[in-house]
């Protein structure tokens, strides 16, 4: 099991330079730099000028060495600074996390607060009016883009109830974060929840035919208790893996639930760093993105190990 | 001795697309304590589904016990609510099935498996009913028995697992144990251990079995008596030994001469049954062997043939014999 974990921990390290490299490429692939729209959107004329800001952020050495300069500062903690405000990276972003923490923490745990108990209820009520139901809503949620199911609750729930509090200033206590985050997080959270109602149902359907659901049954165990210690515990099995695999899709959720509810948190102002360019802005968020996805998946895949003896045994 | 377990009239049918399956049709027969009670017959012929029907594990719906009784002590578990089946199930009547691969849940040791099923029906603490766990494991002999209680259903092997399945449907000591098709999945030199085990713990627990098997020669070991199913039906019953003697029924004469014996001459054929059972949602009016059987009479195709004591403690449901 350390072992596993080990190799786990390698093949991580070996992820992140593929992404590193890949988003470093991909941010100069993408025409004009810094200097280029500073240029466009403020006016400025001066050639002699531009060349100077571009040779002061150093955009003019090769590729290589600018890569190397932005990894052996990451190693040594040191993320740069930002093109547009001049601050330190870091101290723009860590202020940012805690807020799309709250709000990808909330959103994974609505999807499997009710992706999971939907999904058993689905299962355990195949074929009645209930299961239709939840399969309908199922695929209606999976089937909504976010940005416009964000407008839509955003319509409904400021215009014509008045009953959310929009984003202005960091919510006091957990009650105030809970409503500012709660609304937001369901709708990053929705079409998670539905995949994992629908992977829910389709495997505890495969469990509840197999044999060992018959013997539970043929002790004299109740309904409840056949579906939960039995059942369940064999059919989260590929949901566990699902629930790792969403949380990187969750981010691409968060970043237009942000922008739609107005929240100042690191997803958006991803958006914004790309939009001019602010390379180690955008090299070091996108590095935070990956580092927070490949521990979840590790987790998952350690949370696999530990609920499946069979998995445990052979690594 | 008064018999523990008494099936009466037992009908089961299934409500599908198709029409209506007949799967168990008025069927009856009953064990007494500490016999063992063969149900034989080939696939398909509803002895599983009389099994389950036994245990009310018929999945509803589309399944249906249409009519019967079925006494465990004197208790007519076809008159119990869900709850008070419950009560009966694993503590008064037990199963063990055909797959040990696939009988026991992957995700849990097998001690906690059966000591589930102790906690659940008797007043124990938790370290008793795993104790006990222990002690069922040792009794049906395997080795190192705290060991295999803490071991998962796939460190084991099929004997093993299903020696575990035999520990746990013992665990409360019930009245009637209904092994269907226990060896079945089993290498042979294991069956007959298994045979052997179930048969030791019937003689010392006093438990009526119901053994539901293809396999004769599995029955001609271990069974008192037996009955021949077809089709749904009881069609032939009787000790064992008076069956395999002297068979009456054309079907069980059939199944009987289809066995390979040793010298019958090199290149003889081997006798088999022409046909197959007919499907249970299209049964023939008369008979339902009839289109296989060679003594076939015209009646045969026109009524079902009653059950008939041919000899005292032998019947079969035969126009001919």
């Amino acid at each position: 099991m350390i072992q596993y974990t080990l190799r786990r921990l390698g093949l991580m390290v070996v992820t992140l330079f593929g992404v590193s490299v890949a988003i470093f490429l991909l941010l100069r692939i993408v025409p004009g730099n810094i200097a280029d729209i500073l240029f466009d959107s403020a006016g400025l004329i001066d050639p002699a000028e531009k060349q100077q800001i571009i040779k002061d952020l150093g955009l003019d050495l090769p590729l290589v060495t600018q890569y190397t300069h932005w990894i052996v500062g990451l190693a040594h903690g040191d993320l740069g600074y930002s093109y547009v405000s001049e601050k330190p990276v870091l101290d723009e972003i860590l202020p940012r996390i805690p807020i799309t923490a709250r709000l990808a923490g909330l959103a994974l745990l609505f999807a499997i607060c009710t992706g999971v108990p939907f999904g058993v209820i689905s299962a355990v009520r195949q074929n009645t009016w209930l299961d239709y139901m939840l399969r309908l809503m199922s695929l209606a949620a999976l089937s909504m883009p976010s940005f416009w199911l964000g407008l839509l609750v955003l319509m409904a729930f400021v215009n014509w109830l008045g009953l959310l509090p929009i984003y202005d200033k960091a919510p006091a206590t957990w009650g105030a974060a809970l409503l500012m985050y709660g609304v937001p997080a369901a709708t990053v959270g929705l079409r998670s929840s539905a995949l994992i109602m629908r992977l829910t149902r389709s495997s505890m359907l495969e469990v509840l035919r197999q044999d060992y659901v018959r013997t539970a049954r043929s002790k004299g165990l109740s309904e409840p208790a056949v579906t939960f210690t039995h059942a369940l515990r064999n059919a989260v099995l590929p949901v566990i893996t699902v629930i790792g695999i969403e949380t990187a899709f969750l981010f691409g959720g968060l970043i237009v639930t942000e922008t739609v509810f107005n929240i100042p948190g690191v997803a958006r102002f991803l958006v914004e760093a790309i939009r001019w360019r602010d390379y180690p802005m955008v090299q070091n968020l996108v590095m935070f993105i990956a580092i927070i996805v490949v521990t979840v998946n590790l987790i998952v895949d350690l949370a696999y190990m530990f609920v499946d003896p069979r998995i445990r045994l052979r690594t | 001795m008064a018999p523990v377990l008494e099936v009466s009239g037992l009908s089961t049918v299934f409500h599908t697309r198709a029409g209506i399956v007949r799967a168990v049709q008025d069927v009856s027969f009953s064990v007494e304590a500490g016999e063992t009670l063969a149900i034989v017959g080939e696939s398909g012929c509803g002895k599983t589904m009389t099994a389950l029907s036994l245990m009310r594990l018929i999945p509803s719906p589309p399944g249906e016990i249409t009519a019967g009784s079925v006494k465990v002590a004197g208790t007519d578990l076809l008159k119990l609510d869900e709850p008070g089946m419950r009560k009966m199930r694993g503590s008064q009547i037990a199963m063990i099935f055909q797959e040990p691969m696939t009988a026991l849940n992957p995700l849990l040791t097998v001690g906690r498996q059966i000591a589930e099923m102790v906690s659940l029906h008797e007043n124990v603490s938790r370290r008793a009913a795993n104790a006990r766990a222990v002690e069922m494991l040792h009794h049906v002999r395997i080795p190192a028995p705290e060991r295999r209680a803490r071991e998962y259903p796939h460190q084991m092997s099929g004997g093993m697992r299903q020696r575990a399945m035999i520990a746990m449907a013992l665990a409360c000591r019930p009245k009637v144990l209904i092994a269907d098709e226990p060896t079945t999945a089993l290498d042979v030199t294991i069956q007959a251990q298994v045979l052997d085990l179930i048969g030791d713990l019937r003689k010392e627990l006093g438990t009526a079995v119901v053994l539901i098997t293809h396999d004769l020669g599995v029955v001609a070991e271990t069974a008192d008596r037996m009955i021949v199913m077809y089709a749904g039906r009881k069609v032939e019953e009787g000790t064992t030994k008076d069956l395999f003697a002297d068979p009456s029924h054309p079907y069980l004469q059939g199944l009987l001469a289809s066995i390979p014996k040793f010298g019958a001459g090199e290149g003889t054929r081997l006798r088999e049954i022409p046909g197959i059972v007919p499907a249970l949602n299209n049964l023939p009016k008369g008979c339902a062997f009839a289109p296989r059987c060679s003594a076939a009479v015209a009646k045969c195709q026109e009524a079902i043939p009653p059950l008939e004591t041919k000899r005292p403690g032998h019947a079969a449901a035969c126009w001919v014999t």
